[in-house]
């Protein structure tokens, strides 16, 4: 079922929580609401599952108007981090719950509920064990017993708050591959919490970056990572480097010289720069380009990571280089230029921003010299 | 030879904890000369009546009705308890009201009241002409000087004991265990039912069990507002009492053991149901 927030606000006391956020959540879709503690993503998750209910603005199930409705009246699923299951059930009873405290008229028979149980605790691979007590499990299976018990009342869309966060790393990458596949198997509408971006990236087929009580970007796990819109998603998501530089007839100046990069349309003044480690080539000879000195390199994994000091005070920017290009330039100068960057007015209050589009920044880098 | 030893069970772990001996020396002797050296004296003296003339003292009609109206009302009281005992902590755990630490510290006030004073007041409160005995009076109720005045007393100095076992508990349930019964389509009711009162289960037992062996053993607020009429509202503590200052010490003795072995197997049984939850429901409850 498609969920619709409109124009929902917050606050607690006096601290906006929300502040007038729009999302609209397609039938079928897993999306992700991502953003550091505080930025209102749990909010906004229990406020659709009438757990709070808010200030202003309204929620849309469909084409029904949910806001006035209870949580009992929502009929969702909702999963919480630290799993909260009812420790005097048994994990058969812990599933059935949902189905068992229905009214008369709607509660299946007794038979075709516990059928129903031990076919969900088959699907979240967990047959065999439903005669335990949630502390007989470890936090992964306690984990799917409340996915499974959430779904078992065939909610209209599924809530996860941070559903991985209480678990060890293994088991986190496990589940959550296993959540895609129950997700695709079984399509509810799912909408799940985190401040993992990695997870949020690998598992969503959109994601919802927060700050501050607001949304900053709705997109696709590339749109967001390619084409970040705001100063915050550059920072949040991956890893990116900032410059203070200064326009000058539509080209980019970072301290005394142009570096070759061209934003033809923008008026002059200074702005920040932002582009990916891993988005930069290096230059021989330089002729407008940005230049530093090595001072630290570490070995990641396939790629080399090397801190460039700038000059003054500027902040050191990072850069990822091949091992076998960066081993021989330890301690050297090194002069290079962003392939893909974008620029962030500081003036305007509104974001309003200029990108260079992905094609047209190369071009500019390759006849830039 | 190294594995073999390492099978075989030691007196003393190997532990980082120091002071293992010295500690459990310290609560051995402490326990003997408290609690086992007077109550098997008790068993000492009681086993020395022999058999018949033990059940002869212990089938003793008064006796029996001593140790039943002991036993029943302590039970009824330690029920009434149970109940309030769970709403009291509820409306201290869950609800913010002023007044509420004050009385919150009045919960303990049973604990520190001698036991006489409580009976005197109760007696002076619930007599036919107090406060609240005249206004049940007209409707046929008494309640001072019957098992019903003794139920009272005993609901009196019980209440602590459960509102102190339940309330750390229910301090401690997860107020998403509430979100996520109200999420799978629970009402109120049914949260209450279903979820947080079968939580409360053991630490309520215990409570109860406190509750219970105090009822029992309860002397200085009963004999006050019982009436002490034998075969009606006496009870088994003060009858030993009676016994002793007849200097009839064998039937002092047998009614004590009669008591000890009843606490003892009623507090057997609590306590098994108690291990028997904990182990269903995991630690902490």
């Amino acid at each position: 079922m498609e969920v619709r927030v409109q124009n929902i606000r917050k606050e607690f006391g006096r601290f906006p929580a929300l502040d007038d956020v729009s999302l609209d959540i397609r039938s079928g879709e897993l999306i992700a609401l991502l953003g550091p503690s505080g930025s209102g993503k749990t909010t906004l998750l229990r406020l659709v599952a009438g757990l709070e209910s808010p200030t202003g603005g309204m929620i849309f199930f469909g084409d029904e108007d949910a806001s006035k409705k209870s949580v009992q009246e929502r009929n969702i699923g909702f999963v919480f981090q630290h799993y909260a299951l009812f420790r005097h059930m048994t994990v058969l009873d812990n599933v059935a719950f949902g189905l068992k405290v229905r009214p008369t008229n709607r509660r299946p028979p007794a038979a075709e509920i516990r059928r129903r149980a031990l076919d969900l605790l088959d699907l979240v691979q967990l047959s065999g064990l439903e005669k335990r007590y949630p502390a007989q499990l470890s936090g992964g299976q306690r984990q799917r017993v409340a996915l499974a018990r959430a779904m078992a009342v065939e909610p209209n869309v599924l809530l996860l708050d941070e559903p991985f966060g209480a678990l060890d790393a293994q088991v986190r990458k496990e589940l959550r591959r296993w959540l895609r596949e129950i997700h695709d198997r079984t399509g509810h509408t799912t909408i799940f919490v985190t401040h993992d971006q990695e997870e949020a990236l690998e598992l969503a087929d959109r994601v919802v970056v927060m700050s501050k009580g607001a949304i900053e970007q709705v997109g696709t796990p590339d749109d967001i990572y390619d084409h970040p819109v705001s100063p915050f998603v550059y920072g949040f998501i991956g890893q990116s480097n900032c410059l203070e530089v200064s326009l000058s007839s539509g080209e980019i100046w970072f301290e005394d010289r142009p570096i070759g990069l061209r934003a033809a349309s923008e008026p002059d003044g200074s702005a920040t720069l932002y582009f990916r480690p891993h988005d930069i080539e290096l230059i021989d000879g330089c002729g407008g380009c940005l230049a530093g000195l090595v001072t630290n390199s570490r070995r990641v994994a396939g790629t080399r990571h090397l801190e460039l000091d700038l000059g003054r005070t500027h902040p050191t920017v990072e850069i990822e280089l091949p091992p076998e290009r960066a081993a021989a330039a330890d301690h050297a100068r090194i002069a290079f230029r962003p392939t893909k960057w974008t620029l962030f007015r500081k003036e305007e209050k509104l974001p309003e921003i200029q990108r260079s589009v992905a094609t047209q920044t190369s071009e500019l880098a390759r006849t830039g010299t | 030879m190294a594995f073999r030893n390492s099978t075989r069970w030691q007196f003393r772990q190997p532990s980082v904890i120091p002071g293992f001996g010295l500690a459990l020396g310290v609560t051995l002797t402490w326990l003997t000369l408290i609690v086992l050296i007077p109550l098997s004296g008790l068993i000492w003296r009681s086993s020395g009546l022999g058999w018949s003339k033990f059940f002869a003292l212990a089938s003793d009609e008064r006796t029996v009705n001593a140790l039943t109206i002991s036993f029943g009302t302590a039970l009824v009281a330690a029920v009434i308890n149970l109940i309030f005992g769970v709403v009291l902590a509820w409306v201290l755990v869950r609800y913010r009201f002023p007044g509420k630490r004050i009385i919150d510290a009045m919960v303990d006030l049973p604990f520190a009241l001698p036991t006489a004073v409580a009976g005197i007041a109760l007696t002076a409160l619930y007599a036919p002409n107090g406060w609240i005995g005249s206004l049940l009076e007209p409707l046929g109720i008494k309640i001072a000087f019957t098992p019903a005045g003794i139920v009272v007393a005993l609901v009196f100095v019980g209440l602590p004991f459960v509102v102190r076992t339940v309330q750390p508990i229910m301090e401690e349930i997860d107020k998403e265990v509430e979100e996520a019964a109200a999420t799978l389509g629970a009402n109120r009711y049914q949260t209450i039912s279903r979820v947080l009162l079968p939580g409360l289960l053991p630490a309520g037992l215990t409570g109860f069990a406190l509750a219970f062996a105090r009822g029992v053993g309860e002397y200085g607020s009963v004999i006050f507002i019982a009436g002490n009429l034998p075969y009606v509202s006496e009870i088994a503590p003060l009858l030993i009492i009676i016994r002793l200052e007849e200097f009839n010490y064998p039937a002092a003795t047998a009614i004590a053991a009669v008591m000890l072995l009843l606490s003892f197997l009623m507090l057997l049984v609590i306590n098994m149901i108690q291990s028997w939850s904990r182990r269903r429901y995991g630690n902490g409850a």
